[in-house]
């Protein structure tokens, strides 16, 4: 009886089985084959090894954008969570207006990034943006231009992504919120344990699951990160805000180097599978022990 | 059954016969190219009426944006599905496909219109691979010029058009001493290299350009050549605005156009945004070469074209390579898009002050290849990212950057 359903199963899922296994794995391995040959604008079937590799390594403007995707998603996922926490905190204070407040909040992070990118992009432009703004109410020394500034550009980056991430945060976070008991607070109330103490010490550490939802969407993003620099500063100024997914684009076809371009993102999937493995085999030992228990 | 067969051979003949002869009525081609904004789809469009004239019949599958174009051209040509013609560059950039076997030769169309004769060598040349003619040059673009606001030089008693760059720097002082942004600066890459290219030009001289570019040539000359251009580069630095940076080469023209900015070094494609704001050549603005520079730097667009295995599409090439270099069309489509014509023997009269500069220097000889003709595109990203490296980073010693220069063509 359970082999017969189990078959059902088999045969229903075999379309979408055939798609994973073609279109994901194939096209996958396909371009780590690439990536050992010199591929130039068409794949070549000359390997050279890990020559590619090494080129890769030696490539400043790639160990630049490995560097930003770090700096960029730590201050991301970390500015999303926080203000996301804090948006949500303040909305959960049964403030009048909730729900026009929660809309304006989560309405960021309806726009694409392109959106986005191109407004901060104009904010903060010396010449067009807030600088110039304030400039012409009279404060001449004024200066806002990290869009431009080889330091401050990628956080110019963080501070509009953070801009549209931080509502989703905020969304995930009340619900989780919303979902504990009325009694826990009548509790600390009559222990007499200030609000704040309530929110960092009973609410937060209930909060666990909400906040690593929300951490593995963003930080699903920042691989993928490519439209906002593309909007914002396409990569500049020199390499202050190249990032690993836009040097690809731009080998794959602007510069047609097949090769550099497949190791690139070879190097990225490795990056991620090393981030991903250690937390899916942590969720496996939980599960093992739940099962065992 | 026999006769079955026969009957079917028949048919299949039939069809064959058929089928051919009424795709073949009439020259098909389907165009792909990245002229899509107002003067460069106003000059596609003198093709298309042209081609249409002469019993053809267009289609146009064009995508903003040339490297988004290139990107489909690519996937199409993997694919099997390629256009009947790409619009693109002479030169290396068309090395691969033609190395492949992917496209079509023209030379019998090439030596009917006896293009030997008429083209400057250099083109032919780079638009040839084996001996043969692959490419149909539509225009050609000069690379070395500097454009000028009057107004702003008016403003800053400026009255000569600076012959050195001494003099070029200063006049950059007075410009900024009488308030103006001197140099109208696009922060692009892509920019960048073109800037710098120029100035080299200026510096090396048109063999020692190409002793460069074409032989890779790393002698003591053309280092102190690289070292002498990242000096002017580093100095250029010290009169750019704060915001130059990633701003788009058109926005730096607007800031001539509406005199807050003095010069702007830019191909002539410049020269359309000024048309555009009702600016004309000589009176409002004024375009001279690189101070120094003994020539210009070029680039020129063809149309390349694919193989398709379609009878209708094989005569549609032969016809656009036809039209593409027929002395009319050449100049009205050279007025259309801001370039200059890439036939020497065409009526001059018709062109403005600066394609009169550039088409002199071009019949004379002295023009040399941008890098995008005799580079890879690898090698092109590479000197991209050298020249923006050291604009961006003013602690790197010129001296140790012009050696680093040469890694560029590893």
């Amino acid at each position: 009886m359970k082999r017969k359903t189990n078959l059902a199963a088999t045969v229903a899922l075999l379309p979408t089985w055939l798609v994973a296994v073609v279109v994901f794995i194939g096209t996958m391995g396909w371009s780590i084959h690439l990536s050992f040959t010199n591929s130039t604008i068409f794949p070549s079937s000359t390997y050279v090894g890990l020559a590619q590799y090494q080129k890769l390594f030696s490539s400043a403007k790639w160990l630049a954008s490995l560097q930003n995707v770090v700096t960029f998603g730590i201050l991301y996922v970390g500015g999303c969570l926080l203000l996301g926490f804090l948006l949500a905190t303040a909305l959960d204070r049964k403030i009048r207006f909730e729900s026009v407040f929660r809309t304006i909040f989560l309405y960021p992070y309806a726009m694409s990034f392109v959106v986005t990118g191109l407004i901060w992009q104009w904010m903060l432009n010396p010449m067009l943006g807030i600088q110039a703004s304030v400039r012409s109410l009279g404060w001449d020394s004024f200066v806002l231009d990290w869009v431009v500034n080889r330091d401050m550009a990628i956080y110019a980056l963080v501070l509009a992504g953070v801009w549209q991430g931080a509502g989703l945060v905020m969304v995930i976070v009340l619900s989780g919120m919303r979902g504990i008991e009325a009694e826990q607070w009548k509790a600390a109330r009559i222990d007499g344990i200030p609000v704040w103490r309530i929110y960092l010490s009973i609410i937060l550490p209930q909060l666990g699951p909400a906040l690593a939802a929300a951490g593995l969407l963003l930080a699903m993003g920042v691989i993928k990160t490519y439209d906002i620099v593309v909007a914002m500063t396409n990569g500049g100024p020199g390499n202050a805000t190249e990032v690993p997914a836009k040097f690809i684009m731009d080998n794959l076809f602007g510069r047609q180097n097949l090769g550099l371009a497949t190791a690139g993102a070879t190097v990225l999937v490795l990056g991620v599978l090393m981030i991903v493995a250690p937390f899916r085999y942590a969720m496996h030992m939980r599960g093992k022990k739940r099962g065992a228990r | 059954m026999k006769t079955m067969i026969k009957l079917f051979l028949a048919g299949v003949a039939f069809a064959g016969v058929l089928t051919p002869a009424q795709a073949e009525d009439k020259p098909t081609i389907e165009i792909l190219s990245s002229w899509t904004s107002g003067g460069e789809a106003a000059a596609l469009d003198v093709f298309k009426t042209e081609f249409e004239k002469r019993g053809g019949v267009w289609k146009d599958s064009s995508i903003a944006g040339f490297g988004a174009a290139d990107a489909a051209f690519q996937n199409r040509i993997v694919a099997g599905d390629p256009p009947g013609a790409k619009q693109g560059i002479i030169g290396l950039a068309a090395a691969d496909f033609v190395g492949q076997g992917l496209f079509n030769a023209v030379d019998d169309i090439a030596k009917a219109g006896k293009w030997a004769d008429v083209l400057p060598k250099s083109i032919l040349d780079l638009s040839s691979f084996g001996g043969e003619t692959y490419l149909a040059p539509t225009g050609a673009h000069g690379e070395s010029w500097v454009f000028y606001s009057k107004d702003a030089f008016a403003k800053a008693g400026i009255a000569d058009e600076p012959k050195s760059w001494k003099e070029f720097f200063a006049d950059l002082d007075k410009l900024k001493a009488a308030g103006l942004v001197p140099v109208a600066w696009g922060g692009q890459p892509w920019q960048q290299s073109k800037v710098f290219n120029m100035i080299l030009l200026s510096q090396v001289g048109i063999d020692g350009f190409l002793k460069i570019y074409v032989d890779k040539d790393k002698s003591e000359a053309s280092i102190a050549g690289v070292r002498k251009t990242l000096d002017i580069l580093r100095k250029l630095n010290g009169y750019v605005d704060e915001a130059a940076a990633g701003r788009n080469w058109n926005d730096a023209t607007a800031m001539l156009i509406t005199a807050k900015a003095g010069v702007q070094f830019m191909g002539d494609w410049a020269k359309g945004e000024f048309t555009v704001a009702g600016k004309v050549a000589g009176k409002d603005y004024g375009c001279m070469i690189v101070p120094e520079s003994p020539g210009m730097v070029y680039i020129a667009d063809s149309f390349y074209f694919p193989k398709t295995g379609t009878a209708a599409t094989d005569k549609g090439q032969k016809l656009l390579a036809e039209i593409v270099m027929d002395p009319a069309v050449q100049v009205a489509f050279s007025q259309k898009k801001g370039s200059i014509p890439v036939r020497l023997d065409i009526d001059k009269t018709k062109l403005d002050a600066c394609a009169l500069k550039g088409a002199a220097l071009m019949s004379a000889g002295a023009i040399v290849p941008d890098q995008a003709i005799v580079l890879t595109p690898q090698q092109v990203g590479a000197l991209d990212d050298f020249v923006d490296e050291f604009w961006n980073n003013g602690s790197e010693d010129a001296t140790a950057a012009a050696e680093k220069f040469f890694d560029v063509f590893e």
